[in-house]
């Protein structure tokens, strides 16, 4: 889907947020970007959501040219809803701002609260919705235009562990059932190892690509039971210590 | 019994500092013409009631003749200095000259400029009420978070929508809670004017009462005049807030 080729990103005062990072998106694939704050992470996101602009390297997309608006679906740290709005309205604006009239998006809108488990949930303000049902809006806002990737910067790290624990599991449901391409910044080994079928490990300052460890276990609720999920998660670990300690 | 004492303890309070101060005036022997009591300036007030109250008409016309305009004119200004770099950059110093400028000062060149009584006076107020509802539009206008400016543009979001359906939405509480100052200060600006313009300007104001008033000693009827003003002064917020409330209200839904 999209070739990362050497990208580098400064910042003021000298700062290097990503240099040579190199990576392919995979059509299909859920790739987590693992790592501590500042490695440059939610940079690289706002790099392939054409947010931001590199410094240097290059993105070439596959098909040649850059996505256009509503072909990429972007979930934020926050569920970054507008308050005065309802949940139908909130995910009716991304359409909106395309001009598709309320009639005509409606269906679509219904559509993905369902998918995320908010039906019945339309007119609700998200001042009357927990964190994670924000959450499921904020989701359901992203999938409402059936962009060909979905972006997410630490969507549930604001969340408890009950509920994050949903969300994930809701999220590799979703995931398999509309099978759109998926990039998940987290800073959670437990997390990139439930959610994810590559984990792309960075470290910081600066931040770069370390390793790249691809996971062979099934996808599914269930998945935390699994001996492999423990064993994946230790491997992270081990390999993330290992780079982190001399610093 | 606890509660509805505490209701009723502003109210107490103010009739025993009432009492307190007619029997001061009528104990010490205080003259009217230096300090009259409450009794006396209720009475003057009694005497002329419609004098008195067309000043109040024809202050609080230019009160909020001069709101409406600070209103509507802060507002499309602030929404110019969001639109354009440009806007910003040519409007906001002359803004903060407007709000450092002393009324006092510019008053009488605005009444020789304006020539039309009524308009100087709504003038004068204006340049008085218009910053704080200004600076807290535009404000508020800058005030969303940086991730939703990003949702808008991974849209494609043309401005037009950004400023309608983000900006100005977000900015709608900072405005309010500015009109709610401006409210104020445009009573004080239109105060202000009628006294500088005095007998020889627009000579049907509660200042202008003030002063007549003041000039022929009748202090008791200056106090009259003088409590209509706190009182406007008081409807004029309370009646802002109860605005900024609904209109919220609608907003945001039941």
């Amino acid at each position: 889907m999209l070739d990362i080729v050497s990208v580098e990103r400064r910042f003021a005062r000298g700062v290097v947020a990503l240099e040579d990072v190199t990576l392919r998106l995979e059509e299909g694939n859920f790739l987590a970007l693992l790592g501590p704050s500042g490695c440059g992470k939610s940079t690289l996101l706002r790099l392939i959501a054409g947010l931001d602009r590199p410094d240097g390297g290059r993105l070439t997309w596959d098909r040649g040219r850059a996505p256009a608006a509503g072909e990429i679906g972007f979930v934020f740290q926050d569920a970054t809803l507008l308050p005065w709005a309802s949940a139908a309205d909130n995910v009716f604006l991304p359409l909106r701002l395309r001009h598709v009239s309320r009639a005509e998006a409606m269906p679509a809108v219904h559509d993905a609260l369902a998918r995320v488990g908010l039906a019945g949930f339309e007119s609700a303000r998200p001042r009357e919705l927990s964190g994670g049902m924000r959450m499921r809006v904020s989701i359901a806002r992203a999938l409402v235009t059936r962009p060909l990737l979905l972006l997410m910067d630490e969507p549930f790290a604001a969340l408890d562990e009950f509920t994050r624990h949903g969300l994930q599991a809701d999220l590799v449901a979703l995931w398999r059932e509309i099978g759109c391409t998926i990039v998940f910044v987290t800073h959670s080994i437990y997390e990139a190892a439930f959610v994810a079928q590559r984990v792309v490990l960075m470290t910081p300052r600066p931040g770069r690509i370390f390793r790249e460890i691809v996971s062979t276990l099934t996808p599914g609720p269930d998945l935390r039971l699994d001996p492999g999920y423990a064993t994946l998660v230790t491997s992270i670990s081990k390999t993330m210590a290992a780079v982190l300690a001399p610093a | 019994m606890t509660e509805s004492w505490l209701r009723l303890a502003p109210g107490f309070f103010a009739l025993g500092a009432l009492a307190a101060w007619e029997l001061a005036v009528r104990g010490f022997g205080v003259p009217v013409y230096i300090l009259p009591g409450p009794i006396a300036i209720v009475a003057a007030f009694l005497t002329d009631p419609g004098g008195l109250g067309g000043s109040l008409l024809a202050t609080l016309t230019v009160t909020l003749t001069a709101l409406v305009t600070s209103a509507v004119l802060g507002a499309a200004l602030a929404m110019a200095m969001a639109a354009s770099r440009l806007a910003r950059a040519a409007i906001l110093p002359w803004a903060v000259v407007l709000q450092v400028t002393p009324i006092v000062a510019i008053a009488p060149l605005v009444i020789i400029w304006v020539g039309d009584p009524f308009a100087s006076l709504v003038v004068c107020a204006t340049i008085v009420a218009f910053f704080p509802v200004f600076a807290n539009t535009a404000t508020g206008l800058a005030a969303g978070a940086p991730e939703y400016f990003d949702l808008f543009r991974l849209y494609g979001a043309s401005h037009r929508d950004t400023l309608l359906l983000l900006r100005v939405p977000v900015a709608l509480p900072y405005f309010l809670a500015g009109l709610r100052i401006s409210g104020g200060l445009a009573l004080v600006g239109a105060v202000v004017a009628e006294f500088v313009t005095g007998s020889g300007g627009f000579a049907s104001g509660l200042a202008y009462r003030i002063l007549e008033s003041g000039y022929r000693l009748e202090v008791a009827r200056m106090f009259a005049a003088l409590v209509l003003l706190s009182l406007a002064g008081i409807v004029i917020n309370l009646a802002l807030g109860a605005f900024g409330a609904a209109v919220l209200r609608a907003r945001d839904g039941p």
